[in-house]
């Protein structure tokens, strides 16, 4: 038998709950009851089911509700319902399955077919949720809802941004000195600390390049505070960084330093590539400003530098120090850069 | 034969007549009420321990079914009482009672008639039926 799987069965008549529950659970399910859609909404959002078997006709919330309720919630909306049903007609049936439902059985529902119907459903469910975790692992979670909610397309949009570079100071030369296996170990856990921080402020790295990478904060969903969720980013950043020096593993050896650069204002964002393999990134001045920026905490002798833009907008709460003007390579006018933070 | 050798008395022998036949007629009644594949392929699925239990809950349900009929006819409520006839309609269906299904199919389909009096004669119906299932249903459970 397939693994016992989680179902609910919504369905205002107890005799038809009572029956359904039977054939699950001799079938091996676990299985939880609902008396009519709104209780079974309630009892989706609280907890994780496999699948739904739904009513039609239900007091309060019927079957079409809850489907119309269930394809408007990302979280809900893959979440594979059969109708169970004795609404008589094709009209109630094709009505199902254009708002979503998997399949539908009529009632009294034959315990057969709907053992096989609940095995192919599961299936089915087992495979989208491997393809979505195959999608997570390389892409961000926001991507990954992005492309679920919208689907893919090749092109972009102009939107506003914050764009953060990082990364760590002499990297190469360390990695010269160190075995293989010890550098990409160390990495990986670069990668964690900075993945939490940067994630835990709604960034989204969308490039990681060696010891470099990229985020961005205000895409592919908005921000409120993009400039200020960068900015503590950064610094969680650094206070991270610190922490991981600090543990008995690394005595001894080159404490790790980093360097930010970020930058805020108009940028491309979209899904660049081919049709076989894309990335979702950002393209345009703020993005080379940013890198550049990074690239000038060494000379500068701060680690994180931002632009004047997302200084402006961090306000007095954040403690920022006026370098000057800069005119970095590649640009005609000079670019006003500030330190956040004590040196 | 002599009086002395037969133990049964005149009167006695009519009462087990009586008997045999009404549950002859009982039997029959059932088979009837009751689509006898349609409940004997419940029991095989679901186990009759189960069955037996269900059919307590249906006789526990039905009669708020047959009020809520009347009382959304009374209140004029049509979804309500398309509703009600549809849910019952649909036990019915699992248990096999095909006469009290039919009916309560025909009121579904129906709805609520714009003249009060044939809802009220479809809902006799419906309860004279439903008496006649819930004691055939009792019958079949026990076995």
């Amino acid at each position: 038998m397939a693994s016992p799987a989680r179902l609910l069965v919504a369905d205002d008549n107890k005799v038809n709950r009572l029956l359904l529950q039977r054939s699950l659970q001799l079938q091996g399910h676990h299985v939880s009851l609902a008396e009519n859609g709104r209780v079974a909404l309630e009892m989706l959002v609280r907890e994780p089911f496999d699948l739904l078997l739904l009513d039609i006709a239900m007091p309060e919330m019927d079957g079409f509700q809850v489907l119309e309720r269930l394809g408007k919630d990302l979280r809900l909306r893959d979440l594979p319902v059969i109708v169970t049903s004795a609404v008589e007609g094709m009209d109630s049936v094709v009505r199902c399955i254009e708002c979503g439902a998997e399949d539908y059985l009529p009632k009294p529902v034959n315990p057969v077919l709907l053992r096989a119907r609940i095995g192919a459903s599961l299936e089915k469910k087992r495979l989208r949720d491997q393809q979505k975790e195959l999608l997570r692992r390389f892409a961000t979670r926001e991507v990954a809802e992005d492309l679920d909610a919208s689907g893919f397309k090749l092109g972009g949009r102009r939107l506003e941004a914050t764009v953060m570079f990082s990364d760590i100071r002499g990297f190469t030369t360390m990695a010269e000195a160190m075995a293989p296996e010890e550098t990409i170990e160390l990495l990986n856990t670069y990668y964690m600390l900075m993945f939490d921080a940067i994630s835990g402020h709604g960034g989204v790295i969308n490039q990681m390049v060696g010891d470099g990478l990229m985020a961005i904060f205000g895409a592919p969903l908005a921000l409120a505070d993009s400039c200020g969720s960068a900015v503590r980013a950064a610094e969680e950043m650094l206070a991270m960084v610190a922490l991981f020096n600090l543990e008995p593993d690394r005595k001894g050896k080159t404490p790790i330093r980093i360097g930010v650069g970020i930058a805020s204002g108009s940028v491309i964002a979209g899904y660049t590539g081919t049709d076989q393999r894309a990335t979702y990134t950002c393209v345009g001045d703020t993005v080379n400003l940013a890198a550049r920026l990074e690239a000038h905490t060494k000379a500068a002798g701060h680690a994180i530098l931002v632009d004047g833009a997302t200084q402006a907008a961090l306000g007095a709460a954040v403690i920022t120090q006026a370098l000057g003007p800069v005119v970095f390579k590649g640009k005609t006018l000079a670019v006003d850069v500030f330190s956040v933070g004590i040196a | 034969m002599t009086t002395s050798a037969s133990p049964i008395r005149v009167e006695q022998g009519v009462e087990v007549q009586n008997r045999a036949w009404q549950e002859e007629e009982t039997e029959m009644n059932h088979h009837g009420v009751i689509d006898a594949t349609t409940f004997t392929e419940l029991q095989e699925a679901a186990g009759p321990e189960f069955v037996r239990e269900l059919v307590g809950t249906f006789l526990e349900e039905a009669p708020a079914m047959l009020a809520d009929l009347r009382s959304a006819r009374a209140a004029g409520d049509g979804e309500r009482f398309r509703r009600a006839a549809h849910s019952l309609k649909s036990n019915c269906q699992t248990f096999g009672a095909m006469a009290l299904g039919a009916l309560a199919r025909e009121i579904e389909l129906r709805g609520l008639d714009p003249d009060p009096a044939r809802d009220a004669a479809a809902l006799g119906a419906l309860d004279a039926a439903y008496l006649q299932a819930a004691a055939a249903l009792e019958a079949l459970s026990r076995g």
